[in-house]
């Protein structure tokens, strides 16, 4: 019995780190990890912040769960998930000026953060605390790793640097010396828009390989991760569609 | 005038909220495989934004403002919007059954869109007054709806093509997004350049 528990655990954390990964994967909180993706230093804030409120949200709405009502369920999820994006704000405000600066709007848009309420919706309003707790970490890493990826892509592709920096400490890497004796110049392109819609299928390419090679089903943006599948009419023919293929 | 020529245009072709914000990625992803589909979200996101910045422009000012609650911003601007978007679906059910026959079935989608959240905000910061910032979130819409429109139709040439099988289904998409996100590059500094700003 103990041993399956133990063994439950370390699932629950690994799979959002490849398999369930919630940005390459379930193609969750696809906003903000294009957005921030220009510097890797942008990009561990946003993780780092992200994954806090998720912990926190998915420990409460499961602590909750039995409380809340099932048709007030959506509101009462995006208040909890709010009030820890408050916080959180509050603090980097505080603490972390240059982060809030470069992060900008997408701070508080964590609450729109698909990964957010998606998670409270399919795990943490059906399981007990604990579980939920470690099913936040799990994700909030997986989510972590993969902007964090996107980051090192575009920032030596287009900016020829990478920032190995936390809240303003650390160092920054510049290989432009090394590029320019190849006589090359970094690819702009690369931290502007179009370089991130790129960088983030051809990720999302070798996701599906690597997940593929595991017996794992494609990424597809199904309506499975989206909190609103219930409600959305949208989803209704798409769930049809599922059913189908899975009968078959 | 010329101002809110500027902000309107600029919502639209230089700060694009889809190409060049990245906000309204899951619908611009999801929604945009039929170009009817596409025009009906992209409407109801419009309708939206508009009416969401209408509402919370005056809760900011005469009460989040005036009594020093700026920190409650994200809860209840986000309260609001959710409420705003029942509301408009309730609405729409029992007196305009027409129109929520059209726009109806995406609504639910757009609480969670984030840029409708992301409009609201923007305003904020960028300290719009009244009109500006209904100008601001109409540009925005409407940016939001080329690029949608532009975009499905992208997709619909896509779905015949003979494409590589580790690129197939959203890999290929995102391909696709980043070239169109390309052409939109070109506007950049078209809109100063053009009212001499």
């Amino acid at each position: 019995m103990a041993k399956e528990k133990k063994m439950n655990i370390g699932k629950e954390f690994s799979k959002g780190i490849i398999s369930d990964n919630p940005v390459f994967r379930l193609v969750l909180g696809t906003c903000p990890s294009l957005a921030v993706s220009t510097s890797l230093e942008n990009a561990l804030g946003m993780g780092i912040a992200a994954s806090f409120v998720l912990i926190c949200s998915n420990v409460v709405i499961s602590a909750l769960r039995k409380v809340i009502p099932d048709k007030v369920r959506i509101p009462a999820f995006i208040v909890v998930i709010a009030t820890f994006v408050s916080i959180v704000q509050m603090v980097v405000q505080a603490f972390a000026p240059a982060l809030n600066d470069a992060l900008g709007i997408y701070l508080p848009l964590i609450v729109v953060n698909c990964i957010l309420l998606g998670r409270a919706e399919a795990y943490a309003s059906k399981n007990p605390v604990f579980y939920s707790a470690i099913d936040g970490l799990g994700m909030g890493f997986g989510f972590t790793i993969a902007i964090a990826l996107m980051a090192i892509v575009r920032e030596i592709f287009g900016a020829g640097t990478l920032t190995l920096k936390l809240l303003g400490k650390g160092i920054l890497l510049d290989f432009n010396p090394y590029i320019a004796r190849v006589g090359l110049e970094p690819i702009l392109i690369f931290i502007l828009a179009p370089g991130g819609f790129f960088v983030f299928g051809i990720l999302m390419a070798l996701f599906n390989k690597i997940a593929e090679s595991k017996g794992k089903q494609k990424a597809e943006l199904g309506c499975a991760g989206c909190p609103m599948s219930k409600t959305c009419a949208s989803c209704e023919t798409n769930n049809d569609k599922k059913v189908e293929v899975a009968s078959k | 005038m010329k101002f809110f020529l500027f902000i309107f245009l600029t919502a639209i072709l230089t700060n694009n909220f889809i190409l060049s914000k990245f906000l309204g990625i899951c619908p611009f992803l999801g929604v945009s495989k039929k170009t009817g589909t596409a025009v009906g979200m992209s409407a109801a996101v419009i309708f939206v934004m508009a009416l969401a910045t209408a509402v919370t422009y005056p809760i900011n000012k005469y009460i989040l403002v005036k009594y020093d609650m700026v920190y409650l911003q994200t809860i209840v601007f986000i309260l609001v919007i959710a409420a705003l978007v029942q509301f408009i679906e309730t609405f729409l059910k029992k007196y305009v059954k027409a129109l929520y026959n059209a726009l109806g079935i995406y609504l639910p989608l757009i609480t969670t869109n984030c840029a409708v959240l992301g409009v609201v905000v923007l305003n904020v910061t960028e300290n719009y007054n009244f009109g500006q910032s209904i100008v601001n979130s109409i540009g925005a819409g409407i940016g939001f709806m080329v690029a949608m429109v532009m975009f499905s139709g992208v997709r619909e040439r896509l779905e015949g093509n003979d494409i590589p099988k580790l690129l197939q289904g959203l890999p290929i998409t995102l391909v696709a997004a980043s070239l169109t996100a390309c052409s939109f590059l070109g506007f950049t500094g078209l809109v100063e350049g053009m009212l001499k700003i």
